[in-house]
């Protein structure tokens, strides 16, 4: 999979190199903004909240 | 007839090596999946453990500043004046100044625990939500009393990620002082006991801590935070209580002076 995406990006071997760091660097700044704050609320270690105030 | 057997048995033998290329390239792609999910899991670990704590240090950094200029402006106009009153007067006068409640999510206070580390200082904040705890520092139960107040100034605070601000928790020693500066003063609270107690016991936010119905006479500080360090089955519960108070224009406790001249840059 990741062999044919790297086959199909454009351009010579120096830019298709550039290109795959630079879309694995946008994959790891999407995971982290968006993905790993939503998926944050499954994990147990966050709430250190009481009582009434519970939040999940 | 041995020769015309060879042709003959290619068609039958041609597509089991396609269904093979197929059954390949399925697995292939099935593999570095996992491997991607594997390899998401542990960028997960880390942005949750460490990534998180970087985002929360910087941001608390800056509501502490912006908290220290106010407190700054605020007591400009009292020097002249403190300057004049006996020393005596300045510190630990009577009953403590209770500032007004802060609205919802606006941080008001600033709190120094030297046992935590000598940098040691988070932004209170009003409002215990995710949004408080996750990104602005320590979050304040609103429906409890404010710093100085007779009753539980009832705070809770990460024991891990987003800033970790209650790691330390547990290696509060009985005596240990807590400094909470607001707009009115500094507080000294002396730390008294722990507690290990299952989530759903609110009661350690009353007045009296888990003693309902009693009449409070105390200025006590609670705060909780999550237990074990990695979970959150239990809660820690830290309860202070508050020994005196100085306003701000007599300038911080000495102990915390390195501190709060830091808050200020």
């Amino acid at each position: 999979m990741y062999g044919w995406m790297f086959r199909h990006l454009p351009g010579p071997l120096w830019m298709r190199i550039v290109l795959s760091v630079l879309l694995l660097a946008a994959a790891v700044v999407l995971l982290a903004q968006f993905v790993f704050p939503w998926l944050e609320q499954f994990t147990p270690l966050t709430d250190s909240t009481i009582g009434a105030a519970h939040i999940p | 007839m041995a020769h015309a057997s060879g042709p003959s048995s290619v068609p039958p033998g041609s597509p089991a090596p396609r269904r093979g290329r197929v059954l390949r390239t399925v697995i292939q792609v099935l593999g570095e999946l996992l491997v991607t999910a594997g390899v998401v899991l542990l960028l997960f670990v880390a942005w949750q453990l460490w990534w998180t704590n970087v985002q929360a240090n910087d941001r608390h950094e800056q509501v502490v500043q912006g908290l220290a200029d106010t407190f700054d402006g605020g007591s400009r106009g009292g020097p002249a004046r403190s300057q004049a009153e006996p020393e005596g007067l300045l510190s630990d006068s009577g009953p403590p100044p209770v500032t007004e409640a802060a609205g919802p999510q606006e941080p008001f206070g600033i709190m120094y625990v030297p046992r935590f580390g000598e940098d040691y200082m988070r932004p209170l904040i009003s409002g215990v939500g995710p949004q408080v705890l996750d990104k602005l520092g320590l979050g304040h139960y609103p429906e409890t009393a404010m710093p100085g107040a007779v009753g539980n100034f009832a705070i809770a605070g990460h024991r891990q990620t987003h800033g970790k601000v209650l790691d330390e928790i547990h290696t509060l020693v009985p005596g240990d002082k807590l400094y909470v500066q607001t707009a009115a003063g500094y507080y000294t609270y002396v730390f008294r006991n722990k507690q290990i107690v299952l989530p759903h016991r609110s009661d350690v936010l009353l007045p009296v801590p888990t003693r309902p119905g009693a009449e409070s006479q105390e200025r006590i500080m609670t705060m909780t935070s999550c237990n074990p360090r990695f979970g959150d089955e239990e809660r820690i519960i830290a309860y202070s209580v508050f020994e005196s108070w100085r306003p701000l224009a007599a300038g911080p406790p000495p102990a915390i002076e390195s501190q709060v001249e830091a808050a200020g840059k």
